[in-house]
Formats: structure tokens, C-alpha cells, sequence
């Protein structure tokens, strides 16, 4: 009796289904994405890439009682910095370097996959990266390392257009989530370790077409094209491989901006080099840019600003201000007004000696170590791309630091090559004894054996009004994890060692935590379907879903 | 379930800094050349030896030293030499039915182009005298008690790390430090821990793998010990190896890097 109910309720749904329009993700519902906490549907789970969800079905006193329900692994070895969207039960995932797959969120069977072939030309510093999808009506979008961008069909994964973003003989690539806002799909370009020029552009979700691009760097008359010289703008760099924000009253989208190239020679490029290291405010309608505030001026460490814009409504020191909080690959932990991009305040969240401190708008006063000695944070960075969270309930912003972590540098002159790394110089990780293994940029091997005296990770949750440290959870192993908040003040995340941990929001206590075995090296999401609270987490070529026992 | 505190919190309280300060030391040659003092070649006939490389040997073995097949100078490959001494005869006396002529070189020039290629083809490197490997196993097995702690191609204790391959796995100039300034050689993770357990067992051991919650050690028994932190009651791990820094002399020194040189892995 009980099956045959069964049966006619998903008859039921199946018929909801067939109705295309219920199966539309409109703007509207995007723009409104907290309204059904079930589903996640952007990179950062909406347009303000909080990182909060308003499930509650785990709590902390039955966290005890997560199980894993069902296991994805991946075909392709690697670091796997995809973040699952989830739209009514089907969970859209990329696996490197550049396919897609549609998945029943509730048994992890795999509906379709689509297999987007690279161009052999295909050149990124870092790995064959791909960070996942962008939903908007009834296509699912995708960057690719040959600089593409990819509709495909939601329903079925068939290709419905594609079209070149990059040039890719010249080293740009696609590795982060596109952003989908009203009737267009943005992304920026990768490529600054080879002497790019960096943009955000905008298409019609529909056809394809182009309808806006802004490069990084300002060409010859544009404002802010003194803060190079000569030729240096045209391979200056400033990549974007990070999704933005979006504020629907402002009508603007945010950006981090990564590193100027090349890299650790600032001496060949002087000036200020807008706008490597900056976020920048742009239209939506427009890509016209209405504010920017950089970071790290003439940059030699590799201090990319590609973190995620985490914009808030909250009362800073009891005036409601519209702002964004942002730890920066450089050490400082900033909150800026996002109206105006002013700082409100600016503090060192890790050692930092690359800068003696902000001056009252936040410009760093520079202190360049001498050669040969180390520089802190190092050049991983204080932090890096790592997705944050900020819970409107407890007032805090989560995110992975490093600490204790520094960096040698060298820089020597180097001449632009097309499509060429275009560096500068080097690094090497400061280690207690010559020749000792250090921290790389991803995890590779199940043996730590550079131990926490090259580098630690700590999970910090900060006060925006004061830019300090409220609590952190030290990890052993530096973290590459991002972060999930939730309306039961559960702050999920993971990190390099293969743990995924759930801990209290509010005061940092671990709470539960399991061994995946691999490096967790994007943010976990939940998601809701049936009645059943899910959460989903990568943990080297798997990806784990976990829900309470039944 | 509380936050198990890692081992960051032990060593926070040592004087790290004094480590950081070796490193910086150590990336200048110059200044490592004076704190040695005659374990090495000087810098000067380094220099020398760069002249007289480019003048006589360049032409056949190239400015890398990688032009004759089977010969990597610049990372210390050769056919039949392995001390500073079989170097020196083969410069003076010729070798391969003539192809390598012999050389009439000055003593000086002839150390000076032994302690280049030493440092690796590089005029700013550092250069490792390199002794008898058979003088250098007598010293490893006795008077110099390598052989104590280290194990050997399946001979000796496990409690160190085993040396079997050490000689494609460290450079001369990590053997040289290793064994006349131990504790800012040694590698983290090798440090001595000290372990007290909940259930007031001590353990004594080298670490083999740690994360936030747990750590892995060959014990002084060894014994292979996975352990949850939690369960710690004291976790101390120790700043310096638990071997001084070696008596011997230096020509013995430069003995015993060319015995751990020939350690090349089970054949």
C-alpha cells in the first residue's frame, strides 16, 4: 500500500516536471534564492556569496548522527575545486579539467555528462582547475581552460552554444563559476602568470552574444592607465578567476582582481598598476565601473585580490551600512562600504611584514624585506580563493588563513613572450632546515612530512566592526577549504588533511568530524529534498553526501 | 567533543626563531664558507676553479659538464670516480684510452677545479670535500656510531630514518651539516617526540605522518603507534636531534660523505 502511494506521488511529480516552466531557475528566483533554502544556486549560494543557508534539520545535538548516504568519485585525478549547484533534486557538478555532470542529489547516479575537449593550447599556472557551473532558465553554463564559455541544455546536457571569451594561443583560460544575473552570464579570465590583460565580459544567456567587456587594466586615455608605463599595461596581468557578487539595489556586481604580471619583478612595472590586487564595482546592465579599491599596489608577491566578495546589510558599530568583508591574500582583513568602496576598516588577521601597516584609506605602508629573507604572509598568501561565509545570525565572517607561513622571493627581469609564463623571478617556502620539504599549492601525498613548522591552517571567525578575531580552529595542515554557515549556527568546511569538521559557529567547538582521506579543496553546500537536509563535500576524487540517520 | 590542541602549541614555546636564522645563513655562501671553515673548498678556489674549468674543460664536457655521455659534473655523475682523490687522478692521469687527456695542472688550479665541480658547476655554490668511502664505512659502522641508530641496505636499528638511499636523496652539502651541526640539519619531522599517554604510558619515538587529531611514530621498540592526540596527556617534541654534532675530524667527515654517497638503493 505504502509503495503504491509512493508511486502515485512521484506519478505526480514526474508530471510537475514535464511542465517546462516549473522547471525554469528565472532570475527572480536567483535573486531570491533564500527564499527556498533547499535548493543552492549559485557558486556562493546567492548573490550576496554569504555561504548561509537557512536549513535546520542538522543541529548540534544531532550532528552526532550525520551518516553518508552516497559517494560520487571522479574519473579524473586531481585537485577537485568544484562547487555543486543544486536545483530541485539535481546537483550540477564539473570535474576537471572541463565536463559536466547532472546528478540525483538524493542517490548520486549520474542523469548525464557532458565532456567539453580542450584545446591543446589550453595553458593555466595551476592545475587544470575548473570551479563549477552557473544555472539561469534552463541552461546550465560553464568557462573552460581553452577560454570558451558552454551553454548546455539543464534537461538533457545538450550544447546549445559556445562561444571563445579568450584568446587561448595567448594563455587566457575560463577555470572559475560563471555568474548568471538577470539575462546575462559573466565570467573572467584566467592567464596571469602569462602576461594577459585581464576582463570581465558579459553574455546573453539566450545566443551568446557579447554584451559587455572591461578589461582590468585601463588602455591609453582611460582613467587610471598612468599607473603603468610605456607597454607594461598590454601584459600586465590582472586576472579574474574568481566568481563576484551581486547587489540588486545598487544594480552592481563585485570582482576581485588577481596579481600584476610579471609577477615578482614590481620594478619592471611601475606605478600602481590599476587594477591588479582591487575589487572592482561594475553595472550589470553595462560592465561601466562605478568604484574600485585596490589592495596591494605594485604587487611582488603575488597577493591576487581573487577572493569572493562577501556582501551584508548589518549595523556596523550601529549605523546599517551596505558592506563587503574581505580577507585578502596579503594579510589584512578589510571591510569596505560597498557603495563607495571606501574602507572602514583594515587589520592584519596573520603575520605580516611585506607592510608596516594601512594608512587611515587602507593604502599599505610598504616594508619589502631584504633579499634573501622572508617575507610574511608568504605566497599562497594569508589566505587565497578559498570561499568564506558570513551568518547574519552570528555576525561573523568565516574563512581558511595560513599562519607562521613566509616566502623567499627573487625577481630578475624577464621579457614578455606570447602565451609564455611571463614571472619575473621566483620563490621558495621558508623551511626550518635546508632542503626540508615545504607547503605546496595543493596536497598530493597522505604524509605530512613538512609538519606545521612550515605553516599552519586556522579558521578564523571575525568581528566586521572591529576587524579582530573573535575565535579560530587551528589545523594542523594548512586549509584550502571554503565555508558553509547555517541557521543552526553549524560552520561546515574541510581542509587539506581530509577532514571534513562541523563545528559551532558561535564559539569555534568542533562539533563532529570525519576522515574523507583526501584534500578538501572547495566549499561544502547543503541542500534539501524530500524532507532530508543534505550536505555534500569533496574530499580528493570523491564527493561525499551526508544526511542524519533515518 | 573538545579541540584537541596540536603540537603548534608545544613548539610555540621554542625558540624557533633561532632556526629561521640558519636558514638565512645558510642561502649565503660566503657566510657559510667562514662558519665551516676546512670542512669545505673555499670560495676563492671555487672561483679559481671556474677559470681553469673554462679554459681546459669546457670544450669536451661543455659548460653544464653534461657533454660526455654517462658524466653529469654538475651533479656529481661520474663513471668510475667517487672521492676528491679519484678526481685528482683522473685529471692528471687521463682516463678512456686518452679521450680524457691528462692535465699539468698546478696543485692550486687542480683543487680549484675539483672544489667547482664540487659546488656543482656553480662559482657561487658551496663546495664538499669528498673522502674514501672505505675509510668512510669503517668510520659510519665504529668510531663515528652512524651505525647505532641507522640502518643500512637491511642492517642496523629502524628508530632513525634508514640511510640506504641517502646518497641519491641528499646533496653533499646536507650530509656535511647533517653531521657537524645535526640540529639545524635535521628535518622537522624527524625531531625527537616525547609522549605521555592518558594511560601514563611514555613513548619515545620519530614521527611518520601527523594531521590536527592524530600522529603516526616509529617508537624506540619499532613499533609502528597511531595516536589520537586527545588521548595525550604531554606531547613534546624536541628541538634537537638526538645526536650531537659529530667528534670526528674533518678529513674523517669528508670520509664518511663519501661512503653515504655510494648509498644508492638496493641494486
Amino acid at each position: 500500500m505504502k509503495k503504491l502511494i509512493k508511486l502515485i506521488s512521484s506519478l505526480v511529480f514526474a508530471t510537475a516536471f514535464i511542465a517546462p516552466l516549473h522547471a525554469q531557475v528565472s532570475y527572480q528566483r536567483i535573486l531570491n534564492a533564500a527564499e527556498e533554502p533547499h535548493n543552492w544556486l549559485t557558486y556562493n549560494g546567492g548573490y550576496m556569496s554569504q555561504r548561509f543557508s537557512l536549513l535546520d534539520q542538522i543541529n548540534s545535538d544531532n550532528v552526532g548522527d550525520l551518516e553518508l548516504k552516497w559517494v560520487l568519485q571522479n574519473q579524473v585525478f586531481g585537485a577537485w575545486q568544484s562547487n555543486p549547484i543544486v536545483v530541485d533534486g539535481v546537483m550540477y557538478v564539473t570535474e576537471r579539467p572541463n565536463s559536466v555532470m547532472a546528478v540525483d542529489a538524493v542517490t548520486g547516479r549520474v542523469f548525464w555528462k557532458y565532456v567539453h575537449t580542450n584545446d591543446e593550447r589550453a595553458r593555466v599556472c595551476c592545475g587544470a582547475n575548473n570551479r563549477g557551473v552557473a544555472v539561469l532558465g534552463d541552461k546550465v553554463f560553464m568557462g573552460t581552460l581553452d577560454a570558451n564559455l558552454v551553454a548546455l541544455d539543464r534537461i538533457n546536457g545538450q550544447r546549445l552554444w559556445q562561444v571563445e571569451v579568450g584568446d587561448v594561443g595567448l594563455a587566457y583560460s575560463v577555470t572559475m563559476a560563471p555568474l548568471a544575473v538577470k539575462d546575462k552570464v559573466i565570467v573572467g579570465v584566467g592567464g596571469g602568470e602569462f602576461g594577459i590583460r585581464g576582463y570581465v565580459a558579459a553574455y546573453y544567456a539566450e545566443t551568446g552574444e557579447q554584451a559587455w567587456k572591461t578589461y582590468t587594466i585601463p588602455g591609453p586615455g582611460e582613467p587610471g592607465h598612468d599607473t603603468w608605463q610605456d607597454d607594461d599595461w598590454m601584459y600586465g596581468g590582472a586576472p579574474v578567476w574568481i566568481t563576484g557578487s551581486f547587489d540588486v539595489e545598487q544594480n552592481l556586481t563585485f570582482w576581485g582582481v588577481g596579481n600584476p604580471g610579471p609577477d615578482w619583478n614590481n620594478a619592471q612595472r611601475p606605478g600602481d598598476n590599476l587594477y591588479s590586487d582591487s575589487v572592482i564595482a561594475l553595472d550589470v546592465d553595462t560592465g561601466e565601473m562605478q568604484w574600485y579599491f585596490q589592495f596591494t599596489p605594485n604587487d611582488p608577491y603575488d597577493y591576487d585580490a581573487v577572493q569572493v566578495p562577501v556582501l551584508a546589510d548589518i549595523e556596523w558599530n550601529g549605523t546599517p551600512t551596505k558592506v563587503m568583508m574581505w580577507a585578502n591574500r596579503n594579510g589584512y582583513f578589510y571591510v569596505l562600504d560597498r557603495t563607495t568602496g571606501e574602507c572602514l576598516v583594515g587589520k592584519p588577521y596573520v603575520r605580516v611584514n611585506w607592510s608596516s601597516g594601512l594608512d587611515e584609506n587602507c593604502r599599505p605602508m610598504i616594508t619589502p624585506q631584504p633579499d634573501g629573507m622572508p617575507t610574511y604572509p608568504g605566497n599562497q598568501g594569508g589566505t587565497n580563493w578559498y570561499p568564506p561565509s558570513f551568518s547574519p545570525r552570528t555576525g561573523l565572517f568565516y574563512f581558511a588563513a595560513w599562519e607562521d607561513y613566509a616566502t623567499i622571493y627573487y625577481s630578475e627581469e624577464q621579457e614578455y613572450e606570447p602565451g609564455r609564463a611571463f614571472l619575473g623571478g621566483g620563490f621558495s617556502v621558508l623551511a626550518p632546515s635546508p632542503g626540508a620539504p615545504t607547503i605546496g599549492i595543493g596536497r598530493t601525498n597522505p604524509i605530512n612530512n613538512w609538519t606545521s613548522e612550515v605553516g599552519h591552517g586556522s579558521l578564523k571567525a571575525m568581528d566586521p566592526n572591529t576587524g579582530e578575531e573573535v575565535w579560530e580552529f587551528e589545523q594542523y595542515d594548512v586549509s584550502d577549504s571554503g565555508m558553509l554557515t547555517t541557521a543552526t549556527d553549524l560552520l561546515i568546511t574541510g581542509g587539506r588533511e581530509g577532514y571534513f569538521h562541523v563545528l559551532d559557529a558561535t564559539n569555534g567547538e568542533l562539533l563532529y568530524y570525519k576522515n574523507l582521506g583526501g584534500q578538501i579543496v572547495m566549499a561544502p553546500v547543503t541542500y534539501m529534498v524530500d524532507g532530508v537536509q543534505y550536505v555534500s563535500i569533496i574530499s580528493g576524487n570523491s564527493l561525499f553526501t551526508f544526511a542524519l540517520k533515518e | 567533543m573538545k579541540h584537541p590542541k596540536h603540537s603548534c602549541r608545544v613548539w610555540n614555546d621554542r625558540p624557533g626563531t633561532v632556526l629561521f636564522a640558519f636558514l638565512i645563513l645558510f642561502t649565503n655562501g660566503t657566510m657559510l664558507a667562514q662558519e665551516l671553515g676546512d670542512h669545505q673548498y673555499t670560495s676563492e678556489s671555487i672561483q679559481a676553479g671556474l677559470r681553469v674549468y673554462s679554459r681546459e674543460c669546457a670544450l669536451c664536457h661543455g659548460p653544464a659538464g653534461d657533454l660526455v655521455s654517462g658524466i653529469n659534473l654538475a651533479r656529481g655523475e661520474f663513471r668510475t670516480a667517487s672521492s676528491d682523490d679519484d678526481l685528482r687522478s683522473v685529471i692528471t692521469e687521463g682516463r678512456a684510452q686518452g679521450q680524457m687527456p691528462a692535465f699539468a695542472l698546478r696543485e692550486e688550479e687542480l683543487s680549484g677545479v675539483i672544489a667547482y665541480i664540487r659546488a656543482g658547476l656553480d662559482p657561487d655554490g658551496v663546495a664538499v670535500r669528498i673522502g674514501d668511502p672505505v675509510r668512510g664505512k669503517a668510520l659510519f659502522e665504529g668510531r663515528g656510531e652512524c651505525a647505532d641508530c641507522h640502518r643500512v641496505n637491511g642492517v642496523g636499528p629502524r628508530t632513525a630514518p634508514d640511510l640506504s638511499e641517502i646518497g641519491v636523496m641528499r646533496s653533499p652539502v646536507s650530509l656535511q651539516l647533517n653531521l657537524i651541526d645535526p640540529g639545524a640539519a635535521i628535518l622537522p619531522i624527524n625531531r625527537p617526540v616525547r609522549i605521555v599517554t592518558r594511560n601514563e604510558e611514555t613513548i619515545t619515538g620519530r614521527r611518520l605522518n601527523e594531521d590536527t587529531y592524530t600522529v603516526q611514530l616509529i617508537d624506540s621498540e619499532e613499533r609502528l603507534r597511531s595516536l589520537q592526540k586527545s588521548d595525550l596527556v604531554t606531547y613534546e617534541i624536541s628541538d634537537q636531534p638526538s645526536k650531537q654534532p659529530t667528534s670526528l675530524s674533518s678529513d674523517e667527515v669528508a670520509d664518511v660523505i663519501g661512503y653515504l654517497l655510494t648509498l644508492r638503493g638496493a641494486p
